[in-house]
């Protein structure tokens, strides 16, 4: 169980240098999407008897990551335009190289924790710690959006992985308002990307530059 | 169950105005349920109800010490919604009105929730409400300042879940069922893992921080104040901050028993003292008497933290504190809402004379001033004294001085601005912009009745109050 | 007397199949574009003719310029002969050879560069600049591979150092590598070497003044790094050095087959990267290598 899971989590991390390397939104897109997707897997692949309600929240899980949120941001995407982000604010290979040595990082972080004897061989905290570093990056270091939007899933999906961990005790209810939440702030997110594509032509978020000392 | 009343009455109430026909008449769903609200949040106050130990939302005494002061401030807020959204009749306010009243139901949740979890959720969901109130005007601008405030509060609130989640795993470790109530935790005391548990500190106070306000996660606040209406940024200086801030307190509570109260201590008075630094810096440099406003939050924040951080007297200040900037803020968004509209400029550059265009408003805004800069006899003044004694009284005397520096500092900028504003010969074009606008009593009592409010708690705090406040500093300070 | 004898086979080996995998990869591109393309041993043909034909040099060159592709060529053939064959091992060995064998092959790259600056020409300055400064990025790709390898062995002679481990190190190593191979060969996505503009070429445009013999040199220079790296390539992946010799020479000559075919479907089926894209793309080789590091480092330590 724990190498398949290892697998997916490696698959996450990988993507999470994809998407530091890309500077096509598209990509980047199917990026935040595919990893959504290898989230959904995931707590199949923990639980050892499948059910019903589990079941049920990882496929609503990959089918929001994975399918809903992507299709919100690509209509964004053609509405504005745009397919490219031409240029960060921190480069590609700047940010490429910092996500990898944020990735080693959280592994040797993760290895310093104190971890229970089950999660020991597990990389879902590095995984973790990777990912929430991968999506600061992009909030951080893009000009786009879109570009930041992806970064805030990617955020979100290091958090999910962590919240793995407590998957056997945190109750269910609490998860699906967790999910819903982040949910809605995706939508409103959607949301206001349209407005200022109207209010600005653009989604160039340098261009926000009206409000400053 | 009168306690879920105060999170079902708004919910409700937004629910009915949202299918609400009527735009003319929508706006009164506001100041009908904010009165419901505020009875029950009084009723509870005199009337504590039974907070069973492990139930998930509870009106514990930390809750009671705190909603009334929302409570109230709402109330002004929707009192002044009616006039507001009459003279905006031109926009449909079926979106506001049940986002602002979905608010206050939201954050009575957050404010006692008893479980990290729904805690998160609530807060969340306050956040979220809060997005159409900051667009209501439309304009890019607010687009702008809409943007940045959903992608850094939206940042922090993710990292307040990540910590949520590690303090869960800290739980967890230690042997814990998982169980994710504030009591519950806080049971397990010296036995949570500790670096677990510093992680968590760490990033719940970055998290629940960004809410709040605390430099360097202010960063949203200027924008979102400048651009939002007077009642929106009344209600986030004064209530979405005390949501925050009431977070970040059950959470120093269970750190505290994890036996790490030195460390987060230590963190908030670093973090308090900072923000009070750099919001007295940016207001001496400050133009524009909304984004001042915005400022001078983040300096009250700073004194909020400081207070929690200094413990026992402190935090009791601290308590007062919140009342006192609940009312004081509210005072003064909702009389900046009215010389705004009057003089069509936000920035000294645009606006001076207001003294004669609306003189009710800005003798108000004068007088507010001098509450929030902490003059006597206002209710600002006896808190932030009483922190000043409490950190002299455990030996912070180097704080305490530096904290009085800087508010020396930040009442050079806030007086700059206002009397630049107040004083002098009125713009002509200024004159000529709105001439709709009238100083009727619609728009004068509400923030006449808040600086009402903060001058009787300064001269004659409530015994009632005292003892809430007593409560939950004895809630947050019980060690198993 | 026998050690001599297989020293001149190693020798025949490499001089005489390297010029094969240039032609291998031509026919795989013919045949994916649907042509019939030139024969597989066209490069035996042209460098024949090369070495018949005579030597143009122009009036700013220096001796350095013929010095330049021999001794370029002869450090890549002695770097060929440091790489140990499977089980056959190698002819010479000792602590640290792999050190010899990446500044062998980085003097080979500096003598071409030389030799390239030596005609005077932009075009030929243009391309060992840009030449020069991909090897830089690429090296560092090189390094931390053998240093993966090394820490899976615990040695730094390379006959020693090729056992592979399983899992996803390797395949992270494999892909690293194959970048590298790519990289350090001139072939797309990193250089393209058909083309025709000299504005976008790397290597070609290096050796565009190279006529006759020294330009045969340079061309079998090239076809033999190709091989060197296909060869280091199979055995940092497949463990080729546990089977017999029937079975490793089997092996390798199937291994080096599936790189060269690899190498001919990436030149087929993908677009030359934009030259400011061409970082990025090394530094991705660069941090799989890491990785594979990281893993060799961690199951060594588990």
């Amino acid at each position: 169980m724990n190498d398949w899971l290892n697998l997916l989590i490696g698959l996450a991390m990988g993507l999470n240098l994809v998407a530091l390397g890309t500077g096509r939104l598209p990509s980047l897109i199917r990026v935040a999407a595919l990893q959504g997707v290898v989230l959904g897997i995931m707590p199949l692949v923990i639980e050892h008897e499948l059910r019903l309600l589990g079941v049920a929240v990882a496929v609503a899980t990959a089918a929001i990551k994975g399918l809903v949120i992507p299709a919100l941001l690509r209509r964004a995407m053609r509405t504005a335009n745009i397919d490219r982000d031409l240029h960060p604010l921190v480069g590609f290979l700047p940010s490429l190289l910092l996500g990898a040595a944020g990735m080693i990082g959280a592994v040797v972080l993760a290895h310093r924790l104190p971890l229970l004897p089950e999660h020991h061989e597990s990389l879902l905290v590095a995984g973790s710690l990777a990912s929430v570093l991968t999506g600061l990056l992009l909030l951080i270091g893009r000009s786009k959006a879109i570009s930041q939007v992806c970064g805030y899933l990617i955020l979100e999906n290091g958090i999910y992985m962590f919240g793995l961990l407590l998957m056997h005790s945190v109750p269910l209810l609490v998860e699906g308002g967790i999910l819903l939440d982040l949910t809605v702030a995706i939508f409103v997110t959607g949301i206001i990307v349209d407005r200022i594509q109207r209010a600005f032509d653009s989604l160039d978020t340098r261009k926000l530059t009206v409000l400053r000392e | 169950m009168r306690e879920l009343l105060l999170i079902i009455v708004p919910l409700a109430a937004a629910a009915l105005a949202a299918i609400w026909p009527d735009n003319r008449t929508r706006p009164w769903f506001l100041p009908a349920a904010a009165l419901a609200h505020t009875l029950l949040a009084f009723g509870l106050l005199l009337f504590p109800p039974a907070a069973p130990f492990h139930a998930w939302f509870g009106c514990d005494p930390l809750a009671r010490a705190m909603l009334p002061a929302v409570s109230l401030l709402f109330l002004g807020c929707a009192a002044y919604g009616v006039p507001y959204l009459s003279l905006r009749a031109e926009r449909s306010n079926r979106v506001f009105v049940p986002a602002f009243l979905a608010a206050l139901g939201l954050m009575s949740a957050a404010h006692m929730a008893r479980h990290l979890g729904l805690l998160w959720i609530a807060t969340e969901a306050v956040t979220l409400s809060s997005v159409p109130l900051l667009h209501f005007n439309n304009t890019p601008r607010a687009f702008e300042a809409t943007w940045k405030y959903l992608l850094v509060g939206g940042t922090g609130i993710a990292l307040s879940l990540l910590g949520s989640f590690c303090l869960g795993y800290a739980s967890l470790h230690s042997g814990g069922a998982g169980d994710l109530t504030f009591a519950g935790l806080m049971s397990q005391g010296i036995h949570l893992s500790r670096p677990w548990v510093l992680i968590a500190w760490v990033l719940l106070l970055v998290g629940y921080g960004t809410k709040m306000g605390l430099a360097p996660m202010h960063t949203w606040k200027p924008d979102a104040y400048g651009e939002a209406s007077g009642i929106v940024g009344a209600m986030l200086a004064g209530g979405v901050t005390t949501v925050a801030f009431t977070a970040i307190l059950r959470v120093r509570a269970v750190v505290e028993t994890a036996g790490a109260g030195v460390v987060a201590n230590r963190t908030l008075m670093v973090i308090g003292l900072f923000s009070v630094l750099v919001a007295a810096l940016f207001l001496l440099s400050a133009r524009d008497f909304k984004r001042m406003l915005a400022y001078s939050s983040v300096e009250h924040m700073g004194i909020l933290s400081l207070g929690a951080a200094l413990g026992g007297a402190g935090l009791w200040a601290a308590f007062f504190h919140v009342w006192n900037n609940s009312m004081t803020k509210g005072a003064l968004f909702l009389s900046a809402g009215n010389i705004r509209r009057a003089a069509g400029g936000r920035t000294v550059d645009e606006v001076s004379g207001m003294s004669l265009i609306t003189p009710r408003s800005a003798a108000l805004f004068v007088m507010g001033l001098f509450a929030v800069t902490a003059c006597p006899p206002f209710g600002p003044f006896f808190s932030e004294l009483l922190i000043v004694k409490s950190a002299f009284a455990t030996d912070h005397g180097w704080a305490a001085a530096f904290f009085l520096g800087c508010l020396v500092l930040a009442f050079f900028g806030l007086t700059r601005v206002v009397f630049a504003i107040v004083y002098g010969r009125p713009r002509q074009a200024a004159r000529e912009t709105d001439p709709r606008f009238r100083e009727t009593l619609a728009v004068i009592a509400p923030p006449a009745l808040l600086l009402l409010l903060s001058l009787l708690l300064g001269l004659a705090t409530p015994e009632v109050l005292r003892q809430a406040w007593t409560a939950a500093v004895q809630q947050l300070s019980s060690t198993p | 007397m026998i050690s001599v004898l297989e020293f001149l086979a190693r020798l025949a080996v490499w001089l005489f199949l390297a010029p094969l995998l240039p032609g291998i990869i031509n026919k795989v591109k013919a045949w994916v574009a649907g042509r019939r393309g030139p024969p597989v041993l066209q490069l035996y043909y042209d460098l024949a003719r090369l070495w018949r034909k005579g030597v143009v040099l122009s009036m700013l060159t220096s001796p350095g310029f013929i010095a330049g592709p021999a001794i370029a060529w002869v450090a890549v053939l002695a770097a060929a002969l440091l790489l140990p064959l499977g089980p056959l091992g190698t002819s010479l060995s000792f602590r640290g050879d792999v050190i010899l064998l990446i500044y062998l092959l980085a003097l080979a790259r500096f003598c071409t560069a030389w030799a390239a600056l030596e005609t005077g020409s932009a075009f030929e300055g243009m391309g060992a600049a840009r030449e020069v400064s991909y090897a830089v990025l690429a090296e560092a790709a090189v390094i931390t591979a053998v240093l993966t390898l090394s820490m899976q062995s615990g040695s730094v002679s390379l006959s020693a150092m090729l056992t592979p481990s399983a899992g996803p190190g390797a395949v992270l190593l494999a892909v690293g590598l194959f970048a590298v191979l790519l990289a350090e060969n001139c072939r797309v996505p990193f250089d393209d070497p058909n083309t025709h503009l000299e504005l976008t070429m790397i290597h070609e445009v290096m050796v565009l003044d190279h006529s006759g013999p020294p330009f045969a040199a340079v061309l079998h220079g090239a076809a033999m790094k190709l091989l060197l790296f296909s060869v280091l390539l199979v055995q940092a992946v497949l463990p080729v050095g546990e089977l017999s010799v029937a079975a490793a020479s089997g092996a390798m000559i199937g291994g080096v087959l599936l790189v060269t075919v690899a190498v001919g479907l990436t030149e087929s089926l993908t677009a030359r990267v934009a030259f400011r894209r061409v970082p990025l793309l090394l530094t991705t080789a660069f941090l799989l290598c890491v990785f594979a590091l990281l893993i060799a480092w961690k199951g060594g330590a588990a």
